[in-house]
């Protein structure tokens, strides 16, 4: 099928705190062909709302989210997590609410809701997006991505084919940084011994930027490592694949 | 029991805890990995286990009736306990029955969730835990805190002290000379509850499975001791919750199968044990089996929260759970812990107590409990189907929580991209001030707020937060038409 109309959903985090990861996409799919749209009444996939037990206050949100992206072909979105919510919450949601229109409009608009790295190697069909990035790096797989929607090897190989990039293991990537929404605030001190787990892991790798395809969780273990004076940038997967010479994140 | 952050928090600062707890859990999760990556038909294999406990569940009423008969056919006595209280009244009628001031034990969850050993003592009756692991804990007079390694937050030289200073006083000393090799400690175990096995008249178990047709128990274990207690002693009362029955013997198969690797990483357990009734001659002459409810059919009227009834006791999910690992069982406050202790708690016990309703929360919802559980529980979905079940019971409240009116707010913001865009430029309103007066930055160069006051600082104790841009995505993109018209800097 022919992707005719394409929307970015940008995430309410990246949206508010991250603008440079939207702006990434943006580029990184003019430059391979797809012109990209950004529905300016989106505004959230509703998942803070979900995942801390208030589905009723998630209902305007979703339905917010089906409007602002019905007559895509697809929505793209930098964030498993949101992804995740789209494709497997955002139903919860509708089925609670017994509006039967909106459940209609969440069949619809859920499968067509695609992370990055799912859009570019599934629907695009490439892995070789021509960046460039001449860095030491190394690679978490969000726990979102990795379990929720289960996008496999797909990141590791659009970042194994960037120009100058070198890929170092993370030792118990699959292992939860501890940022997981509100918990990091509920469960403060639990998430901040797992986030130092996974900052020391990262430090161990010896790598200059960590990549992640969601800002949340890189927030989480950035502020950390950050704290800790560890020296080490984190950078969303977006950034990384929309560098080139003439432009470098 | 506090409610599940404070006790993390108390956890947390227990050092050694943190040690015994990531080694023990990084060497069975490996171990467990790796065996079940041999089995080809894995993924099938769960689908079976799930099928299995499913159906059983759907029908429950008739299976546990067929059981019922099974059992009775098969000269075994049964009774029906509503609650613990019910449950642990019929144990301790069947011991003074037989003037009995002892009973051996199988190590059984759920009599440890009744309380059994507390309730028998209440009645003078002492209860020995013959599983080298609660025996760890009994003797130390601690709590477990693993559903199937109780006293995984020991380590060897804490169990010798253990035994060396407690043996002696319930039985035979261990002894003088012992030492914390494994082999040494398991000895001086075997020898000390010898004498307890060749003494009790009375035997207490609980079981891994029920099988209605043919009216048969079934106790999966490793160390031979189960075994002892099933067979020894001339009366044996075995406590089963009523959602541990499957349908047929074979059944049984794709259980077998899975419960071994995924709990403790061996291909097949050690010691099966079936006992159904009675057998003139052989073994125990008397049998009572006590069909526990206590909570499972508030659980099984619980749409969503049901298939945690499928649970087979395994704690493959406790293995993988980053924050078990880290906190250990005690902080759930239950011998449930970890994510299934999660929502089994607030299934069977409901949310109403602080305590209960802390669990929901104590995940990041990371997924790995899923992806292990033999029998396909989606532990994440529960979790956040039981956190809106907490949230549901306050909606009635006078005053709403500080939580609630926060999201309500950030709800109403995300409900119209027009308020969302006025909140995030008081936002980068926000940034601007914390440019100026932020103390720190990010790697790479970014503002960054370094400790906050109030609400930010469950955040910044330990975190930076980047301070947010001047100017949103949103704006960006109408400013510049997407970046078509990328010039000058914002405003």
């Amino acid at each position: 099928m022919r992707v005719v109309r394409v929307a970015l959903q940008v995430t309410c985090v990246n949206d508010a705190m991250f603008p440079d990861t939207g702006k990434a996409v943006v580029r990184l799919l003019r430059r391979l062909g797809v012109d990209v749209d950004f529905p300016s009444a989106q505004t959230c996939c509703a998942q803070p709302m979900v995942n801390t037990g208030y589905l009723d206050e998630a209902v305007p949100v979703v339905r917010t989210f089906v409007d602002a992206f019905a007559g895509y072909d697809a929505i793209v979105t930098p964030s498993g997590s949101c992804a995740g919510s789209a494709r497997h919450q955002h139903a919860i949601v509708a089925e609670r609410s017994g509006d039967a229109g909106l459940a209609a409009a969440v069949a619809k608009t859920a499968p067509r809701t695609h992370e990055l790295t799912e859009f570019l190697v599934d629907v695009l069909g490439v892995t070789d997006v021509g960046a460039y990035f001449p860095h030491r790096v190394t690679y978490h797989p969000t726990c979102h991505s990795l379990r929720m929607l289960g996008v496999g090897d797909r990141p590791r190989r659009l970042l194994e084919a960037v120009r100058g990039l070198e890929l170092v293991d993370l030792p118990q990537a699959e292992e939860c940084c501890g940022f997981g929404g509100t918990f990091a605030v509920k469960n403060a001190d639990t998430s901040v011994a797992m986030g130092a787990d996974k900052a020391r892991h990262v430090r161990d790798t010896g790598a200059e930027v960590l990549v992640a395809g969601d800002n949340s969780c890189l927030m989480h273990v950035g502020g950390m490592l950050s704290r800790q004076r560890a020296g080490v940038r984190v950078l969303h997967l977006a950034e990384v694949l929309a560098s080139t010479e003439d432009g470098a994140a | 029991m506090p409610a599940f952050p404070t006790a993390a928090r108390a956890a947390l600062g227990d050092t050694q805890l943190r040690r015994n707890l990531a080694h023990a859990t990084h060497t069975i999760r490996d171990k467990r990995a790796k065996v079940v990556a041999e089995v080809e038909d894995w993924e099938d294999l769960r689908l079976a286990g799930a099928g299995v406990k499913e159906a059983a569940l759907r029908d429950l009423a008739t299976h546990l009736e067929t059981l019922e008969a099974s059992l009775v056919r098969a000269g075994a006595t049964v009774h029906w306990a509503r609650d613990a209280e019910e449950a642990c009244a019929i144990v301790a009628r069947v011991a003074h029955d037989h003037g009995a001031d002892e009973v051996v034990k199988v190590k059984s969850m759920a009599t440890a969730e009744i309380g059994l050993n507390e309730a028998l003592e209440a009645e003078g009756i002492a209860a020995w835990e013959t599983d080298l692991a609660e025996l760890i804990v009994q003797l130390g007079e601690d709590l477990p805190s693993h559903i199937l390694v109780p006293a995984i937050h020991r380590n060897r030289a804490e169990v010798r002290e253990i035994f060396l200073r407690r043996m002696a006083a319930v039985g035979r000393p261990a002894p003088a000379d012992l030492t914390d090799e494994p082999a040494v400690l398991a000895g001086a175990a075997r020898e000390h509850l010898r004498e307890k096995f060749l003494r009790a008249k009375v035997g207490v178990s609980g079981a891994n499975f029920a099988v209605a047709d043919t009216g048969t128990l079934v106790v999966v274990e490793s160390e031979g001791n189960g075994r002892m207690c099933l067979t020894l002693p001339d009366v044996l009362v075995s406590v089963v919750g009523i959602e541990k029955v499957v349908a047929t013997w074979s059944d049984l198969d794709p259980m077998l199968r899975l419960l071994p690797r995924s709990s403790t990483g061996e291909r097949m357990n050690p010691y099966t044990s079936t006992w159904s009734g009675v057998t003139p001659g052989d073994g125990p002459q008397e049998v009572h089996v006590v069909l526990l409810d206590n909570g499972r059919t508030r659980a099984l009227a619980d749409d969503v929260g049901r298939q945690a009834l499928r649970c087979i006791r395994c704690s493959a999910c406790l293995n993988v759970c980053p924050v078990y690992e880290r906190v250990g069982g005690h902080a759930y406050g239950s011998v449930y812990p970890g994510p299934i202790g999660a929502i089994l708690n607030p299934l069977l016990r409901g949310v109403s107590d602080e305590q209960t309703a802390s669990l929901p929360y104590a995940s990041s919802l990371c997924g790995a409990c899923f992806e292990v559980c033999p029998v396909r529980i989606d532990i994440p979905s529960v979790l956040v189907d039981q956190r809106a079940a907490v949230v549901d019971s306050h909606r009635g409240d006078r005053v709403p929580k500080a939580e609630a009116v926060a999201m309500r707010a950030a709800a109403w913001a995300f409900s119209d991209a027009r308020r969302l865009a006025w909140a995030e430029k008081a936002s980068g309103l926000g940034g601007r001030v914390l440019r100026r007066f932020g103390r720190t930055s990010l790697p790479g160069g970014r503002a960054a707020a370094g400790r906050l006051p109030g609400p930010g600082a469950a955040w910044t104790g330990a975190r930076d937060l980047p301070a947010p841009p001047e100017e949103s995505f949103r704006a960006w993109w109408d400013r510049t038409d997407g970046g078509r018209h990328e010039g000058e800097g914002p405003e």
